[in-house]
């Protein structure tokens, strides 16, 4: 290697490692103080801002969806499976929206509840045909019904 | 010299590049398209729907092969942009710039196709989460890449600066793949990994796959094309590309 090229090598890879520290250390900075979305443990902690507008994650409590006659309004409990939060939303909610599902939903805090202004599904990364979960519901089921069946 | 390394040598040389890529364009293009429709018949018709989302999973066997494509081409750039600025390969140059706007396409569908597929099942066709946004940007670095390069009058300071950009874009590649870990996003994790199981059936796998090599190879087909014109183009006062276009003798001042 011609000392030209050698000096070029080392400047252009010095640059790169000064930016790329600077990067790795913006993005330490913002792991620690960006949240995209609040849990309902967090929220009850105190942790997400009082009074402003925040996203809260969480998952939708079975048996909680309560849909008030005659209006799009509806009412659920998101649960990070520690603390639960009481969510009202009035609009349309997205086809993945069922109890179980993981939800986003964007508001504020409203006299010990989160009144919603957007509510979106957020999809795991699990991808399988619809016969296959069938099955494996049917085998938990299954198995389920015989640790009840079968006390001993 | 070793073979390999000898062989490397020569095709850092525009004719000798010029005359390889033109013997392997058309096979390239042909493994490109044949791939592509098996992986289109595979991800339309054999398929399952999803167990969750029906149909419209689909949209993730355009979605995906070109999200790596877009990661890949800007690696694949900034590799090209080092060796130009280090070594002052003028077909570095050439290839770095020429997987610019392949790639920028690239991310371009992604994020239209992923805005399509965002409105059904989330909800919204954008939000501002990590992984969104790091995507937005890396479209952002093509452009910038791509306006830097036609911004400067010499061709080939033109082309050195520009990878120097490109190369520091580099630090949004790790921050794009490691958004859904490193933040908590609306955009869900890998589903396929190199390493380890992937999270999604066989059945639904393989189409993906064939689609992504399909994809790799139709970049490559698509970069000789543009690399050899931009080679004429580079070296148009040459002998060899006179000696290839003997009838076109225009000026072009």
């Amino acid at each position: 290697m011609t000392p030209t090229r050698k000096r070029r090598l080392i400047a252009v890879s010095l640059i790169l490692a000064a930016i790329g520290i600077a990067a790795a250390l913006t993005v330490l900075a913002l792991s620690r103080n960006m949240s995209y979305l609040f849990s309902p443990s967090e929220v009850l902690a105190g942790k997400a801002p009082d009074g402003a507008s925040f996203r809260l994650g969480g998952v939708v409590l079975e048996h909680s969806i309560k849909r008030a006659p005659g209006s799009l309004t509806v009412d659920f409990i998101v649960t990070d499976r520690f603390r639960e939060m009481p969510v009202q939303y009035t609009g349309v909610l997205p086809d993945l929206f069922r109890e179980g599902q993981s939800i986003i939903a964007t508001g504020q805090m409203q006299d010990g509840h989160f009144s919603a202004r957007e509510v979106l599904a957020k999809h795991d990364e699990t991808y399988m045909p619809k016969e296959v979960a069938d099955a494996i519901a049917k085998a938990k089921a299954a198995e389920a019904a015989q640790h009840a069946g079968n006390p001993h | 010299m070793n073979p390999l390394v000898l062989w490397f040598h020569k095709l850092g040389s525009p004719p000798y590049f010029y005359r390889f890529a033109g013997r392997w364009i058309p096979w390239l293009y042909t493994v490109a398209l044949v791939a592509a429709a098996f992986g289109f018949y595979g991800a339309l018709f054999t398929a399952p729907a999803d167990y969750q989302q029906g149909d419209s999973f689909r949209i993730m066997y355009v979605h995906v092969p070109c999200a790596w494509m877009g990661l890949f081409a800007y690696l694949f750039m900034a590799a090209n942009g080092f060796i130009a600025l280090v070594w002052r390969i003028k077909l570095s140059e050439t290839l770095a710039m020429a997987s610019a706007p392949v790639g920028a396409a690239f991310t371009f569908i992604t994020l239209v196709t992923g805005s399509l597929w965002g409105k059904p099942t989330w909800g919204t066709w954008w939000t501002w989460d990590a992984r969104l946004t790091s995507e937005l940007v890396l479209l952002f670095l093509y452009f910038g890449v791509i306006g830097l390069y036609h911004a400067i009058e010499d061709r080939r300071q033109a082309a050195r600066a520009a990878a120097f950009l490109a190369l520091v874009g580099v630090v949004n590649l790790p921050i794009v793949h490691y958004s859904v870990i490193w933040w908590n996003t609306l955009h869900q994790g890998q589903t396929v990994s190199l390493i380890g199981p992937s999270k999604i059936a066989p059945s639904m796998l393989w189409p993906l796959l064939t689609l992504a090599f399909a994809t790799h190879i139709f970049f490559f087909a698509s970069l000789f094309a543009r690399a050899r014109v931009a080679l004429l183009e580079l070296e148009s006062g040459k002998e060899w590309v006179r000696a290839l276009l003997p009838v076109t003798e225009t000026s072009h001042d």
